[in-house]
């Protein structure tokens, strides 16, 4: 039962990661072309501001989440098909979670800290 | 008028004997192929001529009991249904079927796939079992009902299709695609109330989930199966069975009497040839 839940965990992962790794890439790259805005992407004050945005912030720590469980189950799966043992396989569940989470809390916090980062840095 | 006559090749057969046998050798037989010769053909020829002792598993000759599944030039087939000619090759390499323990010579340890098998409970199951111990009228189905499990059940349970997958080449606890193949003809039978029962197995670790889509079971299966659709479908079942929206229907029903007058030259059914007890 718990494998299908992490399966199905994984697809849902995988169409979150499509829908905002497309808006990423609209934004970056299609900017203009599309009309979602005029100035240029990279530049400082555009990055500033989306970092300020409540909006991008909560896309990049939902893409952040996702891209983090998709790539950590494959991981998972290539790692198991080395047919470790019982307890292998359960420091390698226990292992990538954690190491998962560690890199979702930091990834959360750099998100979070990044208007007040760019406030001070941007004078 | 076509070229009958006989053509000289090599059937390279590897023999291996667990407990005689450090380890398993290849072993050349010169055989006098001719058009429309079999596989399985050549290998009751090495055995009458040159190799006594060689084992293998086969029984119907016609592609239908599935016994005869083996490595024949590095791609399960079943003996029985490859024709040397077919091979375009003058050397026949034939070995047991990979990722099974062997027996002897070319005959694979089937048990463990079978006992898989019987865990997914590979048959209808209903509440009125005593309607399925004595029949009294046939389940309603509609052909497009039949349709949905109809290429799932010309499975003959050969192995080519474990033979061929490399997940279960790696994975132990993968079932594999014949056990998970036939899980979902059953969940997919309209007569079938099992898919809460299975449900509890396929769920697992041992489920679907490990199959990378490789699709070589499909390539391989000498009935022209799609297992590898039938493991997509059993994850797309299970999901939408997690997510609650799996559309649940009731069993088929006993269909009704036909209505009309019974013909009156209708012959007895024979008498019982097994008596109870």
């Amino acid at each position: 039962m718990r494998d299908r839940t992490l399966w199905t965990w994984h697809i849902g992962a995988g169409v979150v990661i499509l829908v905002l790794l497309g808006l990423h890439m609209a934004i970056m790259h299609l900017g203009s072309t599309l009309g979602i805005s005029g100035s240029e992407p990279t530049a400082w004050e555009s990055v500033a501001a989306r970092a300020g945005s409540l909006f991008f912030t909560t896309t990049y720590v939902l893409l952040l989440g996702a891209a983090l469980y998709h790539g950590f189950y494959g991981l998972r799966n290539i790692l198991l098909e080395l047919n470790p043992g019982p307890g292998l396989r359960r420091t390698i569940d226990v292992g990538l979670s954690v190491v998962g989470l560690a890199l979702f809390a930091f990834g959360t916090w750099a998100a979070l800290a990044a208007p007040g980062a760019a406030t001070t840095m941007g004078g | 008028m076509a070229d009958t006559s006989p053509r000289q090749v090599t059937f390279r057969l590897r023999r291996y004997e667990p407990g005689n046998d450090r380890q398993p050798r290849w072993e050349d037989h010169r055989v006098d192929a001719t058009p429309g010769m079999t596989v399985l053909d050549g290998l009751w020829k090495v055995k009458e001529l040159g190799a006594p002792s060689l084992a293998w598993r086969s029984s119907c000759r016609m592609g239908i009991c599935g016994s005869c599944g083996m490595l024949v030039n590095g791609r399960p087939r079943l003996a029985c249904n490859t024709q040397v000619t077919e091979l375009r090759s003058d050397v026949v390499a034939v070995a047991p079927l990979p990722n099974f323990d062997i027996v002897k010579d070319l005959v694979p340890d089937l048990r463990p796939m079978f006992a898989t098998h019987r865990g997914v409970l590979p048959y209808l199951v209903r509440d009125d079992t005593a309607e399925q111990e004595a029949p009294t009228r046939e389940y309603r189905q509609t052909p497009h009902e039949l349709e949905q499990y109809l290429q799932f059940s010309y499975c003959i349970k050969c192995g080519c299709c474990m033979a061929a997958c490399p997940t279960v080449a790696t994975d132990p606890r993968y079932s594999g695609p014949m056990p998970l193949g036939q899980a979902q003809r059953y969940d997919n039978d309209s007569r079938d109330a099992g898919f809460g029962a299975r449900r509890e197995v396929l769920a697992r670790g041992s489920g679907p989930w490990r199959c990378h889509f490789a699709g070589e079971c499909s390539q391989v299966c000498p009935k022209g199966v799609d297992p590898a659709k039938a493991i997509q479908l059993m994850k797309q079942d299970l999901v939408l069975d997690l997510l609650r929206l799996r559309r649940r229907r009731p069993p088929a029903a006993v269909a009704e009497a036909p209505h009309g007058t019974r013909r009156e030259d209708i012959p007895a059914a024979p008498p019982r040839t097994v008596t109870e007890g």
